[in-house]
């Protein structure tokens, strides 16, 4: 045979065994990860109450972020609908109030107007307030007809737009028929505030509770690994590496995680479906637009996939710290 | 295959398991350790299988001096070292197959050649029958001769056993001396701790005694000449 067929003929047999190694290999992973699995399995109880404290852990800062992705959805809306509420003089006519109306609309600063009569007023004030019979008592309308005011805003800049809005105001404070021009954004400005509070909050919680649950899985293992002590003695003696004894327990730890994501998941979806219903009705009477969302799948990869790092970087840890400690004597 | 020379091994507290010990076993040869129990018989054994480290001199198994092996070697080294206890070391959560199949599956081999071999080695002990049992329900002659398998079944060119025929009655006992001869005729280097004089001194083999520490007698077979 020629030199170069015999090495190609070599060749072919080198790639044939590293195929056969890897599929010995990959076959061997997958042995253990379902041998582990079985494993567990074993002990469904203490399986699900290992999972649920995880799935516990990890619902909470979950459950928090997605709320407060939420609650940025809103204020989003929230820019755009900073208002000056013009309350009139009473003894405006609706004709005198017609013509302020369409002075402002001349005005380029204004992207929206919305005009509010007293009886409008009067209607929507009996229907959210709950006060219609007290109402009633009076003979003369008390409200005040309202225009409502949408600066335009750049989009970029809320800075200069707080500015800006300033200036309207005071402009539009100096309208003949305008009683007082309104103009609130403090509490936008709070609310932001609260929720970069909030945001960090979750942070620190979220990695509080990310090692929590890092400790209940190392904990887990350990036990584990306190369980099969004699196991682990005969496998060493019988010449198994460090490798091979630790595969079993870092795919405990993975199972772990996944069934700890998926109660998380669970939670998250189930509290927060209870939720949706009565927050739906409260943004709706701020009139907005606002559905809440559940979960996205960006979210759910993001737990699940960080649920399985925490199992299996915890049974790592403790694999690392107490593997060593076990040998023959 | 075993080479110790002026071997010691000093326990932490000052306690000497062994001291100077020297001899020299050849591949495929057979011999016996015995002394009384504290002579250091077992720490005799343990240096072989790198489960202890000698505190002095060299031990060398196979060509391989066993000082310059890493912990992380450990494990490749004691695949070609098989062992039985005295307490047989079994799983008791496994059938006699995946006990046996165990080294097998550390070493990575694929299940047809897995079956092969434990059936082989099942085979070579005459438990062939009870491969689907559990150790628990064997008697104790047949759970050592599944430990016997298991430490064969990778074809180790070494065997130590320490005390295997412990709790065995002497007709058991000499059962399982026959499987170590079987191995010795075919090449595996067998050493066996036992105190069990009786049995030892009426087999043709090289007998190794212990005494406070010591290496006091290294008496040729009875059929003397053959080493």
């Amino acid at each position: 045979m020629p030199d170069s067929v015999m090495i190609l003929h070599q060749q072919q047999q080198a790639s044939i065994e590293m195929g056969n190694w890897l599929h010995t290999y990959l076959l061997r992973h997958l042995q253990v990860f379902f041998y582990s699995l079985g494993q567990l399995t074993r002990s469904p109880l203490s399986l699900l109450m290992t999972s649920a404290v995880i799935g516990i852990a990890l619902a909470l800062p979950t459950g928090l972020h997605i709320i407060l992705k939420n609650m940025q959805n809103i204020s989003g809306d929230l820019d755009s609908a900073a208002q000056i509420s013009l309350f009139l003089k009473k003894s405006t006519s609706d004709t005198q109030a017609q013509q302020l109306i369409s002075q402002l609309k001349a005005m380029p600063q204004i992207n929206k107007i919305k005009y509010i009569s007293r009886e409008q007023a009067l209607q929507e004030f009996k229907r959210l307030s709950g006060f219609g019979n007290a109402l009633k008592a009076l003979e003369k309308n008390p409200l005040p007809a309202v225009i409502v005011v949408q600066p335009s805003l750049s989009q970029s800049n809320a800075l200069s737009n707080t500015k800006a809005t300033q200036q309207l105001v005071e402009q539009l404070q100096n309208k003949p028929y305008v009683d007082i021009a309104q103009f609130d954004m403090q509490w936008v400005k709070r609310l932001y505030t609260i929720m970069d509070i909030i945001r960090r909050g979750v942070i620190i919680l979220s990695a509080l509770l990310a090692l929590a649950v890092l400790l209940v899985i190392g904990n887990t293992i350990r036990l584990a690994i306190q369980n099969r002590r004699d196991e682990i003695v005969i496998i060493k003696l019988i010449g198994g590496t460090d490798t091979f004894i630790r595969r079993p327990f870092l795919y405990t730890g993975f199972w772990y995680g996944l069934f700890g994501g998926l109660i998380a998941l669970f939670l998250v979806i189930t509290s927060l479906l209870m939720l949706s219903g009565p927050i739906e009705a409260l943004t709706q009477s701020y009139e907005s637009q606002f559905s809440m969302q559940i979960i996205d799948v960006n979210s759910t990869l993001w737990l699940i996939g960080g649920s399985i790092l925490l199992g299996l970087s915890g049974s790592w840890v403790a694999v690392e710290r107490h593997l060593r400690e076990i040998e023959p004597t | 295959m075993i080479r110790f020379s002026h071997a010691s091994k000093r326990y932490p507290g000052g306690y000497d398991a062994l001291q100077d010990i020297n001899f020299h076993l050849a591949p495929g040869e057979m011999a016996f350790l015995t002394g009384h129990s504290g002579a250091g018989k077992s720490t005799l054994l343990k240096l072989i299988a790198l489960i202890e480290r000698a505190s002095r001199g060299q031990v060398i198994v196979n060509g391989q001096n066993l000082a310059k092996i890493s912990r992380r070697k450990i494990p490749y080294h004691r695949r070609n070292v098989g062992m039985i206890f005295q307490d047989h070391q079994l799983l008791f959560d496994r059938t006699v197959f995946d006990n046996v199949a165990l080294p097998l599956v550390i070493n990575g081999l694929s299940h047809q050649e897995i079956g092969k071999k434990v059936r082989a080695s099942l085979d070579k002990v005459g438990l062939l029958s009870k491969e689907r049992a559990y150790p628990i329900t064997l008697s104790g002659g047949e759970q050592q001769r599944v430990g016997i398998a298991r430490a064969v079944v990778n074809k180790p060119p070494l065997l130590l056993a320490d005390e295997p025929t412990g709790n065995l009655d002497p007709e058991l006992s000499r059962e399982i001396m026959g499987i170590f001869e079987q191995f010795s005729q075919v090449g595996v280097t067998v050493l066996i701790a036992s105190h069990d004089i009786e049995l030892i001194t009426h087999l043709p083999y090289r007998v190794l005694t212990l005494k406070n520490a010591r290496l006091s007698n290294d008496s040729a077979p009875a059929t003397a000449g053959q080493y």
